[in-house]
């Protein structure tokens, strides 16, 4: 189905199930611990032997010699795998480094062996016992210093200009000009990267967690150099990857490799402690922002550059990209660079770009307010623009940003909020309220789906879209219901094949929409077979109650399936709607925080997020995904940093000891509110995301929030108490 | 992890002398440290003697008005014990303060007291550490070393101890039991038990190899306001940045011990003299010689403020 007009009405539109708050379908498996997560698939390969991975320890150089013989030597070993024993392999499309390395060493615990043995105890002892002689290299690991060779990334694009920044920023009567950092982040999400690989002649299907199914069966192929039709990927539940499993990564090759190695089945879950330099993370930024504005508080000027580092091949953190959109302003100015760094390989990680984009703009939103000494919700509401300011005859196709911020402020009491710093206290406590906007882009990619009747009324949905705990199985059997006239207890949705029709996958908060959209495609198809068989003029036909009905003429689906069932498969394309309209999500976080006056700890009391991104398939998995990204904004804020040895080269604190997430204790009240919204530009669901919208805004709110408390403003995140220290009022 | 042999120890001096006899043996009471370890191969015993049993687990009252901790206590039980709660407070908040509940009802009193560092280097093996393997160098200095010693340290090793228990047992003058491996028991004042790194940083507690703790001994109560405060990035589950264990009398007078800054729970008794003249001249001495690193410079100002807010609180 090509989508190229707006929708217009229909079926999706009775409402009768999507919409609905609705409890995850998945839920029960998860909570009684029987949804099967890939590295525990023994029902499927009983007998899988067990991989432990080598990582190099060190972060550039080549491998001066590899000593495999106590290794080999030691109990239960079955196979070790090298770069100089797996023969020759392909690398994916997606990925920078190598996940094999050997002899030559890209990066810090990249892969350089994986030894195979009967238990998962034998081959942890006997990878310590593989010795490894390096040949050191120096590597560029300080993105501060390495800033000044930045180059323009080669995909160009990289720079955007509108009218004159630099005339319009000389003649502002106010100015900012600031420089914010933010650091290298992980993933840190619960299952590790896990797999198991059983080959059968020259087929090869492996169980894995991974959010883009498509993507990975072809650089899994590539990889290994075969067809890619030879290759099966089973992903149905996926312990969390935000960004960290799009990709094949070392324990899905490894596995595979292991497995032809060892001759049966092999599972490999990357170690913790490898996980952070293993696999890819989101790259650190430098980002300077400049914004110039009349006295009223009119932005004519505004400049956003960011700075970051990866591996040669690799992409910069898009730092910069909602500054072209979120306010206006005649004078524009973007700007990526990107250093050559030998850390590991940087990537997505949720909401990419806008993440560390808006923990940025968004406190220079807030420094600027202060200079015209404006209330932060009024200076943003007054920069509101409804068309792409760089293309003015591009409108946004839905944005209802200032609704967001008032209708937060009221709920959230921001009247009480004081603008004079560090004055509000509380006992030991320094109080603080902050602002700040939320935005994500809505992206459109394809997504196809295969859904059948069957004979006793059950539909089924396949389609190799990925729940990575969002909610995906949920909403698809919420449109699926709709679309087929059935209640939920009537559909079955299976996920995560790569022998199902090809999704939109998990990834960019495009999940929702896409793969609902592809669903909504198949079963428009569905219902056409079915009215069509009986007799019924297609677009007449009403499918309600388990039946379908054109006149007075009503019959059971189950019956008009017949023995035999109907299916039908079709996908979701798009025309050049979003090249006709800007599409975005948007939304206001408001967050109180208290700072301890005399250590500094900063402990946040209460949040709350308004989102406005179309409509809300399902409120209740929507929230969920609000409240977790809020809670990564926490971390984001105060807490979370990859601390980058500059000498080695590696990220020190690489478990969950050394690189703190929030715990409950850390997470307060929350609120989330959804504005009653549709975007029938969209797709036909009139959707958007919000699992990333939900985190883009709030570490910046949180730090406006710490210098409205203590009149300290930090620019370096994460806003620890040691950046505010000097500037506490005096104890006791 | 190695292969390793497992036994049940009979009674404290069967513990010990099976110990003794084997240079790789090591005690294992809650495993909470020392496993996590195994799997690492940072710690590598061939022989685990499991001291459960041995029935140390009461608090039992001693005759000079103190507490006799059994070595096997939980932490859990310890921080909830009545007494503990009324007499001995800042132990009780001291252990609450630490690690998660789970990890509090395996953890033992004498685990607790010889948990091993957290430095992050000493748990990456690909790194050079002279605590992990002596010789080889400290990639702690020069490195990232924010949650490291300011005090006490070494040129050969900057490792904190990172005990919230701890700290609150030197506060309180404690004192550790021990049989060896002949059967003779010893006390050694828990001030004495850790050493400081000097040259030999992977030596890090006055026991001999096979010597066993039995229990912790508290004198009879201190009285005054009893406070732990630690300072941390987020609320709960994280080691102490710097933490503060207080003792204070109505007249000003009393004790504070650190955490979070040195190789060992961190007092100077000459320091306490300056309680009455506040937080910044205790700091002062306490921590007279310091040498932070960039990372770490913060908990100079950060002790000082957080027993500025102590001793505040002490007051009312
Ligand atoms: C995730 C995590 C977070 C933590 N957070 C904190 C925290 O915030 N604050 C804090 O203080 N601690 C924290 N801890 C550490 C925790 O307190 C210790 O792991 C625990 O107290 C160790 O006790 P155990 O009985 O399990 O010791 P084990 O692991 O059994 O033993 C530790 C060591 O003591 C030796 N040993 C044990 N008993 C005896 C004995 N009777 N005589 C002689 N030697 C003995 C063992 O041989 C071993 O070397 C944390 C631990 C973890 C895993
Ligand atoms: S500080 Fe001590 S424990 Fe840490 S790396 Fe140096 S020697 Fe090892």
């Amino acid at each position: 189905m090509k989508f190229d007009t707006p929708a217009t009405t229909n079926p999706i539109d009775r409402l009768a199930v999507v919409g609905k708050p609705t409890p995850r379908i998945d839920g029960p498996l998860k909570t009684t611990g029987t949804a099967p997560y890939a590295y525990e698939r023994q029902d499927a390969v009983p007998d899988a032997a067990y991989g432990y991975v080598v990582g190099s320890s060190i972060a550039k150089g080549r491998i001066a010699a590899m000593d495999l013989a106590d290794a080999r030597a030691a109990p239960g070993v079955l196979a070790i795998v090298t770069a100089g024993n797996a023969g020759k392999l392909g690398k994916g499309e997606k990925n920078t480094a190598t996940l094999l390395g050997g002899p030559e060493i890209e990066h810090y615990h990249q892969a350089i062996a994986l030894v195979v043995a009967e238990s998962f105890e034998q081959a942890r002892a006997a990878a310590t016992l593989v010795r490894v002689t390096y040949d050191r290299a120096g590597g560029a690991f300080d993105l501060a210093r390495a800033k000044d060779g930045a180059t323009k990334p080669e995909d160009g694009a990289s720079d955007s200009e509108v009218g004159d920044f630099a005339g319009a920023f000389a003649a502002a009567p106010v100015t900012l000009d600031e420089t914010y950092t933010t650091p290298d982040q992980t993933h840190a999400m619960m299952e590790p990267h896990a797999t198991i690989a059983a080959w059968d002649g020259d087929r090869l299907t492996v169980w894995l967690s991974n959010q883009m199914i498509a993507w990975t069966t072809g650089d899994l192929a590539r990889t290994l150099n075969m067809p890619k039709e030879k290759v099966r990927l089973i992903s149905p539940f996926v312990g969390g990857g935000f960004g960290g499993k799009l990709f094949l990564r070392a324990d899905t090759l490894l596995a595979a490799l292991g497995a032809r190695a060892a001759g049966r089945p092999v599972k490999v879950a990357l170690q913790r402690p490898l996980m952070t330099n293993n696999t890819t993370h989101r790259p650190a930024t430098i980002q300077r922002i400049r914004i110039g504005a009349e006295r009223d508080g009119a932005i004519t000027a505004i400049a956003h550059e960011s700075w970051s580092g990866n591996l040669p091949g690799g992409d910069p953190e898009t730092a910069v990209d909602q500054t072209k959109l979120l306010y206006a302003g005649a004078n524009r100015l973007t700007a990526l660079r990107l250093a050559r760094l030998d850390l590991p390989e940087g990537n997505a990680m949720r909401a990419p770009g806008e993440a560390p984009g808006m923990m940025a703009l968004e406190i220079a939103m807030d420094e600027m307010a202060e200079k015209l000494g404006l209330d932060p919700v009024e200076f943003r509401v007054r920069n509101d623009t409804q068309v792409d300011p760089g293309k003015p005859d591009r409108p946004f196709s839905r944005r209802q940003l200032v609704e967001c911020l008032r209708q937060g402020a009221d709920r959230f009491g921001w009247a009480r909020r004081n603008p004079r710093p560090g004055e509000s206290r509380d006992g030991r406590w320094l109080t603080g309220l902050g602002v700040a906007a939320a935005f994500r882009n809505n992206l459109l990619t394809r997504s196809a789906a295969r859904v059948r009747l069957d004979g006793r009324g059950v539909v089924t949905v396949e389609t190799d879209m990925t729940d990575i705990g969002t909610g995906s199985y949920t909403i698809i059997a919420q449109t699926a219901a709709e679309m087929m006239g059935v209640g939920l207890d009537r559909v079955t949705v299976r996920l995560g094949d790569s022998s199902f029709p090809a999704s939109a996958g998990s990834g960019g908060q495009w999940g929702a929409n896409n793969s609902t959209a592809g669903v909504y495609a198949a079963c428009v198809k569905l219902r056409e077979a079915v009215a069509g068989k009986l007799g019924f003029n297609s677009a007449d036909a009403v499918f309600a109650d388990g039946q379908v009905r054109a006149g007075n003429r009503g019959v059971p689906l189950a019956e008009a399936a017949g023995e035999d069932g109907l299916a039908a498969e079709d996908g979701i394309e798009y025309g050049d709607l979003d090249k006709r309209y800007q599409q975005s999500t948007f939304g206001a976080h408001f967050v109180e925080v208290g700072v301890d006056a005399a250590t500094a700890e900063i402990r946040v009391r209460r949040m709350l997020a308004v989102c406005a991104a179309g409509r809300i398939l399902n409120p209740l998995s929507a929230r969920s995904q609000v409240i977790g990204a809020m809670t990564m904004g926490v971390g984001a804020a105060l807490m979370e940093e990859l601390a980058v040895d500059r000498r080695a080269g590696f990220f020190v604190n690489h478990d969950l000891a050394g690189y703190e997430v929030p715990v409950h204790a850390d997470i307060p009240h929350q609120e989330v509110i959804f504005l009653d919204e549709t975007d029938p530009i969209s797709s036909p669901m009139k959707a958007k995301g919000v699992g990333e919208l939900g985190l883009c805004g709030v570490g910046a709110a949180i730090a406006n929030a710490v210098y409205n408390a203590t009149g300290v403003r930090v620019r370096d995140y994460p806003v620890t108490l040691d950046k505010l220290l000097d500037r506490m009022p005096e104890v006791g | 992890m190695r292969p390793f042999t497992y036994e049940r120890a009979t009674s404290p001096a069967a513990a010990a002398a099976a110990v003794e006899r084997n240079p790789g043996a090591r005690f294992i009471a809650g495993g909470t440290n020392l496993l996590d370890l195994m799997k690492l191969e940072i710690e590598t015993p061939v022989q685990l003697v499991d001291v459960n049993g041995l029935k140390l687990d009461s608090v039992e009252p001693t005759p000079d008005g103190g507490l006799r901790i059994g070595a096997l206590v939980r932490n859990t039980d310890l921080a909830a014990d009545p007494r503990v709660r009324r007499d001995y407070g800042v132990l009780s908040r001291a252990l609450l303060a630490g690690a998660s509940g789970q990890l509090r009802n395996k953890a033992t009193t004498a685990g607790n007291l010889l948990q091993r560092t957290r430095c992050p280097y000493f748990y990456d093996t690909g790194q050079p550490c002279n605590k992990r393997q002596p010789g080889s160098g400290c990639a702690a200095i020069g490195g990232f070393s924010r949650q490291l010693a300011v005090i006490g340290g070494s040129d050969a090793c900057i490792a904190t101890h990172p005990s919230d228990m701890a700290v609150a047992m030197r506060a309180l003058d404690a004192t550790v039991e021990t049989v060896r491996p002949d059967g003779a028991v010893r006390t050694i004042p828990v001030a004495d038990l850790h050493r400081l790194p000097g040259d030999t940083p992977q030596i890090e507690t006055a026991l001999e190899h096979g010597e066993l703790i039995t229990a912790v001994a508290l004198p009879k109560p201190a009285g005054g306001a009893q406070i732990y405060r630690k300072v941390r990035d987020r609320a709960s589950y994280a080691f102490a940045l710097v933490s503060v264990a207080a003792i204070v009398q109505p007249d000003g007078s009393g004790r504070v011990a650190l955490g979070g800054v040195a190789p060992k729970p961190w007092r100077v008794e000459a320091a306490e003299a300056e309680m009455p003249r506040g937080a910044k001249a205790v700091a002062a001495r306490l921590l007279a010689g310091a040498k932070p690193t960039d990372d770490n410079a913060f908990k100079l100002p950060l002790v000082e403020r957080t027993l500025g807010a102590v001793l505040a609180e002490a007051k009312g």
